[in-house]
């Protein structure tokens, strides 16, 4: 029982420390926790790890969230899971919530609002920059290329809802590869 | 009850959020614009800061927006609501994972998620262009306004840094504000 407990809190503690320290959130957060819960610790191996990178991909939700649950369980259980899950989102939540006062008070001073006229179009360059790095890591085919130019134009030029865009895209894809299997099986 | 639509809001956007980083800002840009909470101006200036700070973009902006329409326990509500999908999930697949990892479902699925998140991002930098050079709306006099022509010349030079000389994103945030700072005083000199 005191060695369970003693896991719990050491989970927390390194996820903790894991979402205090990582700048630019998800993947920049993998090597930490490789090097953390893999090497330091071993409670999980660095196939694991792997493993970890590749569901969190294909599962909703944030990379942070879903490998800081994935380990946790892995490691302790359900209970470890929240201990690691609560420790990586903690840090944020308090430094956000104190940040976002702050904000409020200085918005309306001119030198702030000169500082975010800047800022704005550097955000564009960074946005574009992430959106680049994923076009890039993204598998190339005809269909991939119908749906990223499909998705665009009708988030772009119309009000459909996103969440319908997103369901379509991964129906299309099943629907597609169960094709192309079938065609391959023949 | 805002307590209730702030953890809703966030739950859908945790949900459907594939891939991490900015994929979730098709969504966060549609809900959260759409319910009144944020301006996308003041998405973007929240990206900086989100690049700044440490911890996930989600969880950063989960936190933000609840703080501002439900103090903290709108925060609570939020943050919850956008871990709790994912939570919830991977618990689920960790005990199946083998099956997870070899099903030609999930693999199929990925093959149309992957690329609809690069589309729907696209829209999401157009939108965010529209909002940096075209706040003011379309006109010639917009072309050749003093903060479309500063605008215009920190993005190049954002631009650049990213991806030639790979500068630090909290750096390239540290430069654009000192470049916005520098054209807002000067502005008066030069439009004289």
């Amino acid at each position: 029982m005191k060695e369970k407990l003693k896991r719990f809190l050491t989970l927390f503690a390194v996820f903790f420390k894991i979402g205090a320290f990582t700048f630019g959130g998800g993947y920049a957060m993998i090597p930490l926790i490789e090097r953390e819960v893999a090497e330091k610790y071993g409670w999980i191996s660095s196939q694991d790890m792997l493993d970890i990178i590749a569901i969190a991909e294909s599962t909703p939700g944030p990379i942070a969230i879903n490998s800081a649950t994935f380990v946790g369980y892995k490691t302790a259980g359900v209970i470890g899971a929240a201990c690691a899950t609560l420790g990586v989102v903690l840090p944020s939540f308090v430094i956000i919530s104190v940040i976002s006062y702050v904000l409020t008070q200085f918005q309306e001073l001119k030198v702030v609002q000169f500082a975010f006229n800047g800022i704005r179009a550097g955000v564009l360059a960074l946005i574009f920059k992430a959106l680049w790095s994923m076009y890039k890591k993204c598998p190339k085919s005809l269909f991939a290329y119908i749906v990223m130019a499909l998705s665009f134009v009708i988030a772009a030029f119309t009000n459909l809802n996103v969440i319908f865009i997103i369901i379509g895209a991964a129906i299309a894809g099943i629907i597609t590869s169960l094709v192309m299997a079938r065609r391959a099986a023949k | 009850m805002i307590y209730f639509e702030l953890f809703y809001t966030f739950f859908a956007i945790g949900l459907f959020t594939f891939g991490g980083g900015y994929a979730m800002l098709p969504l966060i840009q549609e809900r959260v614009v759409a319910n009144g909470w944020m301006e996308v101006s003041q998405i973007m200036d929240f990206i900086a800061v989100s690049e700044s700070t440490p911890g996930p973009f989600a969880i950063n902006i989960a936190t933000y927006v609840g703080t501002q329409m439900g103090g903290v326990f709108g925060a609570v509500c939020a943050t919850l609501g956008v871990v709790l999908p994912s939570f919830i999930v991977i618990l689920i697949v960790a005990r199946c994972y083998e099956k997870f990892k070899s099903s030609r479902l999930v693999a199929g699925a990925m093959t149309g998620l992957r690329p609809v998140v690069i589309g729907l991002i696209g829209s999401a930098v157009l939108s965010m262009a529209l909002e940096v050079f075209f706040s003011a709306g379309f006109s010639l006099a917009v072309l050749t306004g003093y903060w479309f022509i500063v605008s215009l010349i920190i993005a190049a030079v954002a631009m650049v840094l990213m991806f030639a000389v790979k500068l630090h994103p909290v750096l390239l945030i540290l430069i654009s504000a000192a470049l916005g700072i520098g054209a807002g005083y000067l502005e008066p000199l030069i439009m004289k």
